[in-house]
């Protein structure tokens, strides 16, 4: 019946305005992919310091309450760190970018707005909280898997503003992050699986669901 | 079938009403021009359809100046959600009766 394709039509029309007008929904698997290769890579680059420069495995180095603060190390540590951050949020941007483009949409709206807000300041919070445990408190082997927490949180958080999937890698994040504080040793091998194949695995679902199928006719 | 038909609201039958009310259904307020991107319409259609939302007190207009630019938000009124709802309604119950 022509008249009911008419009203699915409509009904379609109208779940696609509220799914665009209240979500950022540009957000791209493909990124979450790249961001845990980045992750891994890393997290396998912290490793091989530790090994070879340390003397001593992480997990004695994560044992001890205090580390004495060795310039070196920390320096390497910031910088491993800091280019892992820098080169996920890149592969995010662009793959992101990308899907906008792909879909017809602006990368930067309210939506986009609001998800990155509501991101970031659970995001920050956690990120001063590791700061202080680190130079104040001199506790290095509770920060991997704080960051995991403080991580999840943060997505969770978002998560109302943006595909589904975010919510759930969210709580794996902090269910990981539990059990790295319970095993402070296993804390960079538990970080490698939360930041790097977590994101591997949410990236790639999330990108099969909306990006692999060719997307529907648009209407408007 | 006809009784159905009267059940669809006519201020809704147009699509640029349609998406207005959609946006502002799930979202607190939203500003000219993002409704403006989102539906992809010109400046005066959409006046025109926020106007006559307006009049049927549909909807809800602020006004507020940001720096020396007005800036204009609408959101949807109770009455509003309540028509936008029965329409929804009518709208499935009318292809649930097709099948």
């Amino acid at each position: 019946m022509n008249q009911k394709s008419e009203h699915l039509q409509q009904i379609s029309e109208i779940k696609s305005i509220m799914e665009r007008s209240s979500c950022f929904i540009s957000l791209s698997g493909l990124s979450g992919v790249f961001a845990g290769f980045c992750a891994l890579a890393g997290a396998a680059a912290f490793y091989v310091y530790i090994n070879q420069k340390i003397g001593y495995g992480y997990t004695e180095l994560a044992g001890r309450f205090r580390v004495e603060l060795d310039v070196d190390f920390f320096t390497f540590c910031f910088a491993d760190a800091g280019i892992t951050l820098f080169l996920a949020i890149a592969f995010g941007i662009f793959f992101t970018t990308r899907k906008a483009k792909a879909d017809g949409l602006k990368i930067w709206d309210a939506t986009a707005l609001r998800f990155l807000i509501n991101l970031f300041i659970p995001l920050a919070t956690g990120g001063i909280f590791c700061l202080i445990l680190l130079f104040h408190f001199g506790w290095f082997g509770i920060i991997p898997p704080c960051t995991l927490i403080f991580y999840g949180l943060s997505l969770l958080n978002a998560s109302k503003y943006t595909l589904d999937e975010i919510r759930w890698l969210g709580i794996s994040e902090i269910v990981l992050g539990l059990i790295g504080c319970l095993y402070i040793g296993y804390g960079v091998t538990l970080w490698a699986i939360g930041f790097g194949v977590l994101h591997i695995i949410y990236g790639l679902i999330m990108y099969i669901r909306y990006e692999a199928v060719p997307k529907e006719k648009k209407y408007w | 079938m006809k009784n159905f038909i009267d059940r669809l609201n006519k201020a809704f039958e147009n699509r640029i009403r349609l998406g207005i009310m959609s946006a502002l259904m799930v979202n607190a307020s939203v500003d000219f021009l993002s409704l403006k991107d989102l539906l992809n319409v010109t400046d005066g259609n959409l006046a025109s359809h926020i106007t006559a939302l307006e009049k049927m007190e549909y909807i809800a207009v602020k006004k507020e100046f940001v720096g020396k630019k007005t800036k204009t938000t609408y959101m949807a009124t109770k009455l509003g959600k309540m028509e936008f709802n029965h329409h929804l309604k009518a709208l499935e119950d009318m292809i649930r009766m097709s099948e």
